[in-house]
């Protein structure tokens, strides 16, 4: 293979270096409003009254639109990908502090800013929950009855259902857990919570919308442009080809920008004043968009005297806030694998979308993974130290082996689980004797494995089209926001074609133009679009060999498709346009005992291993070495998968030492980049980035997806060395000198008081 | 709102313009097409806004564009002005040095002021100068790479 494989640098190299890249945030048009968001000051409470007056006054104002207005252009306006629970501004009541309540429009953003901030809003206050396991009870109910966006059959049973913040519960029973944890040598329980967090793309959310006679098109930094197009058409009672929706590259999006985010809004917007409007979010605007689920995760092992865990029981509470967004997808779409990598007999799992009433919580890189790895990897090593076992060869002897069936009934084929973890103990010397300080400086080492399924069954088209010079384009509707997907398309489409990936042209989603995806999250896109381009590249290899057989060039020549076009058509004339879509198939779990034989079409694996230094006078853990590793099949191109490799887990180290939104009466108090600290250059210990080369077979080339599962074992992996180092285990995130501190004194009985 | 008439050297050509006074230079920027410095945390913090001014780095998003009256502008865009890159450009090219690409601007001409000022630099001055700028695709490693690679070159 000559472009398979290959470390080509990044198709668009020079717009990023040159600062010319196409971004959202750099569009303006003719006649555009800017529009600023007026935002809840309260938690949960009714709207009383909202006093435009001063806003209306203030000059240079072009309009100011409230929740009301909008229902003038969109009757019944509630979004979102679970459950329609979200309007487009607050109606009847709010939710969350920052809630958007009312727009201001005007031609300069500096005067809507201005004005946005003179709204004053009454609101009858109701009590809040912000607990996830306070939540399971309906002492405050977060919304008032359910409204499921029916393209879930699981969700369907939930419409109407009153008096729960329970957006979804997912259970799966497998053998028989009551009569295995009875038998077990050992049971041994644990609790682990993990905090809200934020993704934080640089080029924070930015939308565009422009109106034509009867059409609409949207300008966005989002994920999902094909969902896009979907939801707001639905909102206006549309058909889908009346709205375009354009995505160029993104500034970061980490799975914040899936789904609606502000396009309903700045298209309501524009339909209501039949003007473009732009709305650019603030940083600290950011922190009131979407979230990273915290979790309370209630883990409980039965162990027999081998040391062999025959049983484990997982209860998964999910803080989604005040709104479902793709909450009840992680919850069920990660619940399965709760158990973790380990091969389990008798199981249970019960998990848990919750309501409260804190900023909405969706997918933030990992898909939920990382909250399930955080708690079964601290467990799993808390079980090792407990039978007085090596970690390592704790979970040797417990791993899921290749054919074997997780959790959820489906086996693990092209899942190299056991290799990842035999990598990161090699790279570690784990085997051999290890320096563990001295002093006030303890060293320790841990390690941690995880694995994720792929969102399924998503659907990915894709269009090749090879000009009548042989130049070839791909269409494809996949977001390049930094995981280097136009140039692995682009390796793809030569490596069939026999071309220089170099020379292929990659088209930008335009929902006009570009085919059908299903969205650009969960690491599906390599392996779905992946498989798609590649057949709709073989389609046009066919289509090619087709052309010469009618322009009469004998079969089985290799003629430049330029040739072929010149002898067909007599001149530089035509095109040869290949299409395929590709959709893995699926099972979905049974209602009753949660189990399916075919749950995924592959599964990321993804570990780390750690050294760090404890300083036991001030609980600052240093870490001093970082080893990841991931499966990553067969890799389209080695150098950009470990920079994914390497950059997901310095993400997760933010949100295993620092990263950490705080609230007070729901409003967050750090919501700026001062107050909530993600890694800086200072940050990054010493790192190694390890592809542990397999095949899968159902992908393109053998390669399958990565963006995620380098964060898999990071946080874990840190708990596991501290403890390792100095005995004490932190069961919450994030891990600061403070908590270490406090677990020190804690166990030398010193305990430092409360805040 | 009033206006204010400023006048400065915009990437080596005089210009002039009127700005009211609250505006800050990305906005300043914006006016005459240039998008390279980008305000994100919208509080100097980072370094997706960088821009030279007299050649020396300030924070776009905290410096009001009127500051910049009888003053010389430098930005990303200068770079390859003549049509190819500069070594520092090409350097984070050929390591990979960065993912989405919204704060390589900002890292780019960060890294022209150190290599400027320390020709070799080494690693505390890197971290030094670069601490100020921050990547959330954490291209970090590379980026450190691109550093050493450039200023061998």
């Amino acid at each position: 293979m000559k472009q398979v494989g290959r470390e080509l640098p990044r198709l668009e190299v020079r717009a990023k270096v040159t600062g010319r890249a196409d971004y959202v945030h750099n569009l303006r048009l003719p006649s555009m409003l800017y529009g600023k968001i007026a935002r809840a000051t309260v938690p949960h409470g009714r709207v009383r009254n909202i006093d435009l007056s001063a806003a209306k006054k203030v000059a240079g104002v072009h309009r100011v639109v409230t929740g009301d207005d909008i229902r003038k252009v969109i009757p019944e306006p509630y979004y979102g990908p679970a459950f329609h629970d979200q309007p487009i501004l607050a109606l009847d009541k709010v939710h969350h502090v920052g809630e958007p309540v009312a727009v201001v429009l005007a031609r300069d953003p500096a005067v809507a800013e201005r004005a946005a901030q003179t709204i004053a809003v009454d609101y009858d206050e109701l009590p809040a929950v912000y607990d996830e396991v306070a939540a399971m009870q309906p002492d405050v109910v977060v919304h008032d009855m359910l409204k499921p966006a029916g393209t879930f059959a699981d969700l369907k049973h939930l419409k109407g259902r009153t008096g729960t913040n329970v957006a979804l519960d997912y259970h799966l029973r497998r053998g028989d857990i009551d009569a295995a944890m009875a038998r077990a040598a050992h049971v041994i329980e644990h609790t682990f919570k993990t905090q809200q967090c934020l993704h934080v793309p640089f080029e924070p959310f930015v939308a565009v919308a422009e109106p034509g006679d009867d059409t609409l098109t949207i300008h966005t930094s989002n994920q999902t442009p094909s969902f896009v197009r979907t939801e707001i058409a639905r909102l206006f009672g549309w058909p889908e080809n009346r709205v375009r929706v354009k995505v160029p590259f993104l500034g970061g999006g980490f799975g914040a920008k899936v789904y609606v985010k502000l396009e309903a809004l700045v298209a309501a917007l524009a339909m209501l004043t039949r003007r473009p409007v732009k709305i650019a979010l603030t940083m600290e605007e950011q922190f009131y968009m979407i979230t990273k689920h915290p979790t309370t995760f209630r883990i409980k092992s039965g162990v027999d005297a081998d040391g062999k865990v025959i049983a484990r029981s997982c209860e998964v509470f999910w803080n989604g806030g005040a709104y479902a967004d793709i909450g009840p997808r992680v919850t069920q779409k990660s619940g399965f694998t709760a158990p973790g990598p380990y091969d389990i007999d008798n199981i249970s799992i019960d998990s848990y979308a919750l309501y409260t009433n804190r900023p909405p919580a969706g997918a933030l890189r990992g898909f939920g993974i990382p909250q399930l790895v955080w708690a079964y990897e601290s467990h799993t090593d808390l079980l090792a130290r407990a039978l007085g076992t090596d970690p390592v060869a704790f979970r040797r002897k417990n791993i899921l082996r290749e054919g074997r069936p997780q959790a959820s009934g489906t086996a693990m084929r092209d899942a190299a689980i056991a290799e990842v973890l035999d990598t990161i103990a090699a790279r570690l010397d784990w085997d051999k004797p290890f320096d563990r300080g001295a002093g006030t400086i303890r060293r320790g080492r841990g390690v941690a494995v995880g694995f994720k399924a792929s969102i399924s069954p998503t659907t990915s088209v894709a269009i090749v089209n090879v000009g009548a010079d042989g130049s070839t384009t791909l269409y494809t509707s996949t977001v390049d926001m930094g995981q280097g997907s136009d140039t692995a398309f682009a390796q793809i489409v030569a490596e069939v074609l026999d071309l220089d990936a170099g020379a292929v042209r990659i088209v930008h989603p335009d929902t006009d133009v570009t085919p059908y995806d299903m969205g650009t999250l969960g690491s599906r896109s390599l392996f779905h679009m992946g498989n798609a381009v590649r057949l709709a590249a073989e389609d046009a290899r066919t289509k090619l060999r087709a052309l010469a057989a009618e322009a009469g060039l004998p079969e089985g020549t290799n003629y430049p498709p330029a040739e072929i076009f010149k002898k067909r058509y007599g001149m530089q004339a035509g095109n040869v346009v290949g299409t395929a879509s590709f959709v893995p198939t699926y099972k979905s779990p049974d209602a009753q005992t949660g189990l399916s034989d075919n749950v995924t079409p592959f599964w990321m694996i993804g570990g780390a291993g750690v050294e760090v230094e404890v300083d036991t006078e001030t609980g600052a853990v240093r870490v001093t070495r970082l080893v990841n590793a991931a499966d990553c099949g067969k890799p389209i191109n080695p150098a950009v998968a470990r920079t994914q490799l390497s950059g997901a887990a310095i993400m997760q180290l933010g949100f295993t030492l620092s990263e950490d939104m705080r609230l007070d009466g729901g409003q967050v108090t750090n919501a700026s980049l001062a107050d909530y600290k993600i890694p800086g250059i200072r940050d990054i210990p010493p790192m190694q980035n390890e592809l542990v080369e397999a095949e899968q077979h159902s992908g393109p080339f053998g390669a399958k997806g990565l963006g995620e599962s380098g964060t898999f074992g990071v946080s874990p992996a840190i708990a596991n060395a501290i403890d390792d180092a100095v005995g004490v285990r932190i069961t919450s995130l994030p891990i600061t000198a403070e908590a270490v501190l406090r677990a020190l004194r804690a166990r030398d009985g010193k305990p430092l008081k409360d805040e | 709102m009033s206006t204010r008439t400023i006048n400065f050297t915009l990437n080596g050509q005089p210009v002039s313009t009127d700005i009211e006074p609250h505006r800050n230079l990305v906005e300043l920027l914006q006016r005459f097409d240039l998008f390279g410095a980008r305000e994100s945390c919208g509080q100097g913090l980072c370094g997706c806004c960088t821009v030279l001014v007299d050649d020396k780095a300030v924070s776009g998003c905290l410096y009001f564009g009127v500051w910049v009256d009888g003053k010389s502008v430098t930005t990303v865009e200068s770079l390859d002005a003549e049509g190819a890159l500069s070594i520092v450009q090409q350097a984070f090219i050929d390591c990979g040095a960065f993912q989405c690409g919204f704060c390589t601007p900002g890292f780019v001409l960060m890294v022209h002021q150190l290599l400027k000022e320390h020709p070799n630099p080494n690693d505390d001055d890197i971290l030094h100068y670069l601490s100020g700028n921050l990547c959330r695709c954490a291209a970090y490693p590379e980026i450190i790479e691109a550093v050493k690679v450039a200023a061998r070159r």
